[in-house]
């Protein structure tokens, strides 16, 4: 499950409604990645653009490769601002035994920073300025170069 | 015509292009200063799926996407 959100992630919501969603799935294991904005750099926040289709289906590939684990992931993100202390990203695996959940959400936030056609900002002084040197180019970048 | 979008920091205006093929759009596109880095870095998607290679046919109604470097979370 996919889930975007306008401005910052309600946490405390979001991760009681997915343990709710499968306290009965007989998943032995539920690991969540929560991301929050950290104060540094002077920064008052981040802001992120977010290119559904791809997201979707890039989503989808993963959510494939848990299934052959018996495992299923469930990740929300923003879109627009956020502040400081707030957070942009959570990510949860939910699988029958730990080890899997374990390796299966270091696997799928790497390539989630990566892959994901996600663009991150600066809100810094009233600016909006692209992360460029913290964003990575998607495998095959530059065919057009 | 063939829709070319820029994603994200991008900072340019939809085209709509009469072109058959990436190979066609790789010139023009090469032909703007402004998106010389861009191309370099940026992916292509044609229709909402990843592409590999240039040597990529195009038809009538096709979009075309750049996406530059990402970093979600």
């Amino acid at each position: 499950m996919l889930e975007l959100y306008d401005g910052s992630l309600d946490v405390p919501t979001l991760l009681e409604k997915w343990y709710k969603e499968e306290e009965r799935s007989n998943y032995g294991a539920y690991i969540p990645f929560v991301g929050t904005i950290r104060d540094e750099d002077g920064i008052d926040g981040l802001s992120f653009d977010v290119y559904e289709p791809i997201l979707a289906s890039w989503f989808e590939s993963w959510q494939e490769k848990a299934k052959a684990k018996n495992a299923i992931i469930k990740m929300a993100h923003s879109r627009g601002d956020v502040l400081l202390h707030e957070s942009s990203y959570i990510a949860a695996v939910f699988s029958p035994k730990r080890r899997v959940a374990l390796e299966f959400i270091d696997e799928f936030v790497e390539d989630f920073k990566a892959s994901a056609p996600i663009w991150k900002y600066d809100l810094k002084n009233g600016e909006r300025i692209y992360a460029k040197d913290r964003s990575t180019a998607i495998k095959g970048s530059g065919i057009l170069s | 015509m063939v829709k070319v979008e820029f994603l994200g920091p991008i900072q340019k205006d939809a085209l709509e292009l009469n072109i058959s093929n990436l190979n066609e759009l790789a010139t023009i596109l090469q032909e703007d200063k402004e998106l010389q880095e861009w191309l370099q870095n940026s992916a292509v998607a044609v229709n909402d799926t990843l592409v590999a290679s240039r040597d990529f046919a195009l038809k009538d109604g096709d979009r075309v996407a750049l996406l530059p470097p990402v970093c979600g979370g």
